[in-house]
């Protein structure tokens, strides 16, 4: 049987916000015989930042990839602000709010940093469109000045983001994620591949996020994990099957045996 | 005041250094060549090709840009060529409207566009080696169609007798003129797709080129956005096709056969598909071959020479000339900084 769903620190943020950012009622993902997700059931209040965490297999990209429309659900619905979103197309929930980082770095290699920043802000404007060339004076040129410096790539503004190494390429995919009026964010393995030094930006650029901002992060570095989170749900075999705040997961005996070999801590 | 005189004169720059000087030299160049050149090399070379760099262009825009790989360049331009016969005048005492050249030129560039939009609204579904295959396929179903229909394309003959227009008291199909219209069109077209390559519409073009599912993840109509680079295409295959008709006095099912369809593809590749510029000068080498090798090697012969000659350079360079030019470039720069003895 399913464990409950713990929705303390949701109903909090909620008597404050006055609505869940995220909503999954019993969704659902199936690849033919192939169960990926199952009953996932979760209420995440505005701008609260929590880490989904699990083994690889776990259902935590499936999971993402149904909240923003590149799978549809077998089953359930999902609400983002109230919404029902379940039956959108991706682009459709981008447009209200919703973005994603990927796994594995989605960029556009023959693009400058600033000309990738400048289409994903451009991307939720009602402007899209346009023969011209954008003018310095453009405002979504000076949003994408902005993101640049939030991300610590303003000296790679003219850069070919080909020629940017691992860390810097993570650094833009946050950027392009942070385009337009980002409400909630999933973040999919950030930290895969960077340095340590790398890491601790990318600690510090999450918790300078606005507060306003919330975010899903998969994480396999429970250290950022636990360091950017205030609350932590495991996934096992495409089920929700712990939650808790960083410290109780930390130190949860049956966490520890399954995830961390019994020696965490 | 005099603070943002100084500094608006040292960060901006004036048209002629935002221009380049390569521009300029070779803008210089092309107007002058009819000075040196005779009707044979104005026309034959010249104007032949600027046509047909017009016409990798097209492809340069949906496979530089794009992604889009398209054998079915030749086909627009073709559309384009039978409308101006059909609209205008011909004699081959069929169809044959009579139109003027201004209202029969922007409806067979229309036609072309159109056309165009059609084809890759169909080819947008598929990537790569597939979308080399269905417009192979539209280019090959054209041709026989074409070839096989004799109420509209007046079948294997097609149309013959079509004149450039003569306005302005000038003779368009004069050596000199036509050159001068063919060099108009190709800098317009040219200007455009430069320009265009650094617009907001360019971008998106080349972001999803390099990550389609990310454009859409931004929020962006990718379908609509490749099929409008068609449309776009389609007006520069289109004009080439007029110039073409002009040009040949005919047009056939012989003009938009698979061959013809390859020769666009080549010049882009030899050219190369990374600036605008590189089909204009792999359409100036093939058109040369064309030309000379038949009396460098003999009749028989002169295909295997040209081919010999596309192998070398992709072999040497797969981004055609503009990769070789890019490799020269800097061992050139570093000579010129080396101090003299």
């Amino acid at each position: 049987m399913q464990p409950p769903v713990t929705e303390s620190l949701a109903a909090n943020r909620l008597q404050s916000t006055g609505a869940y950012a995220l909503e999954l009622d019993g969704v659902a993902r199936r690849f033919g015989a192939l169960v990926a997700l199952s009953g996932i059931t979760m209420r995440i209040a505005a701008g609260e930042r929590r880490a989904v965490l699990g083994s690889n297999g776990a259902g935590k990209t499936t999971l993402f990839n149904a909240v923003t429309g590149d799978f549809m659900p077998t089953s359930g619905r999902i609400r983002f602000f109230g919404e029902d979103i379940t039956d959108l197309p991706p682009h459709e929930r981008i447009r209200r709010g919703l973005r994603r980082t990927y796994q594995i770095s989605q960029l556009f290699k023959g693009l400058s940093v600033l000309d990738s920043i400048f289409l994903a802000c451009r991307g939720v404007s009602r402007r899209r469109f346009s023969l011209l060339r954008p003018a310095a004076s453009d405002v979504n040129m000076a949003q994408a000045e902005s993101i640049l410096n939030a991300v610590h790539l303003d000296t790679y503004r003219d850069t070919l983001v080909a020629t940017l190494s691992h860390g810097q390429q993570r650094q833009l995919e946050i950027a392009l994620a942070l385009a337009g009026a980002p409400r909630f964010i999933l973040f999919d393995e950030p930290a895969a591949g960077l340095s340590p030094t790398e890491r601790r930006d990318l600690v510090a650029i999450l918790n300078a996020l606005p507060k306003h901002i919330g975010y899903i992060i998969i994480e396999h570095d429970l250290d950022v994990a636990l360091r950017v989170s205030e609350y932590v749900s495991m996934m096992h075999n495409g089920r929700l099957f712990k939650e808790g705040t960083p410290r109780e997961i930390e130190a949860d005996p049956e966490v520890q045996e399954i995830y961390l070999g019994g020696k965490h801590g | 005041m005099s603070l943002a005189i100084a500094t608006d004169g040292t960060t901006q720059r004036n048209w002629l250094e935002k221009l380049g000087a390569g521009h300029v030299i070779l803008g210089v160049a092309l107007v002058l060549y009819p000075l040196v050149a005779s009707d044979f090399f104005l026309t034959q070379i010249g104007g032949y090709s600027l046509i047909f760099g017009m016409l990798g262009l097209s492809l340069m825009l949906l496979a530089g840009y794009g992604g889009m790989v398209s054998l079915a360049q030749i086909t627009v331009a073709g559309i384009s060529a039978y409308a101006i016969a059909i609209l205008g005048n011909n004699n081959s005492n069929i169809l044959g409207f009579g139109w003027p050249w201004w209202l029969a030129v922007p409806f067979a560039v229309l036609a072309a566009a159109v056309a165009s939009a059609l084809i890759g609204w169909i080819s947008v579904r598929t990537e790569g080696i597939y979308t080399i295959m269905i417009t192979l396929a539209i280019a090959t179903a054209t041709y026989y169609f074409a070839q096989q229909n004799y109420a509209i394309f007046n079948g294997h003959s097609g149309y013959a007798g079509i004149r450039a227009p003569a306005f302005w008291g000038i003779g368009w199909r004069d050596a000199k003129p036509f050159y001068y219209l063919c060099l108009g069109l190709a800098v317009l077209s040219y200007a455009a797709v430069l320009y265009g390559s650094r617009s907001t519409f360019g971008m998106t073009l080349q972001a999803i080129r390099d990550n389609p599912r990310r454009m859409r993840a931004l929020g962006y109509h990718v379908t609509a956005h490749k099929v409008f680079a068609w449309l776009l295409s389609g007006v520069i295959a289109g004009l080439a096709g007029v110039l073409l008709v002009w040009f040949n006095g005919r047009v056939s099912p012989g003009t938009i056969g698979v061959d013809a369809a390859i020769d666009v593809l080549i010049i882009a590749v030899i050219g190369g598909l990374r600036h605008p510029i590189g089909p204009f000068l792999g359409a100036l080498v093939v058109v040369l071959m064309q030309t000379f090798a038949i009396d460098i090697v003999g009749a028989e012969r002169f295909n295997t020479l040209i081919g010999m000659v596309f192998l070398i350079i992709v072999f040497v360079s797969p981004d055609g000339i503009l990769g070789l030019w890019g490799r020269i470039k800097p061992h050139l720069a570093q000579e010129s900084l080396r101090p003299g003895p």
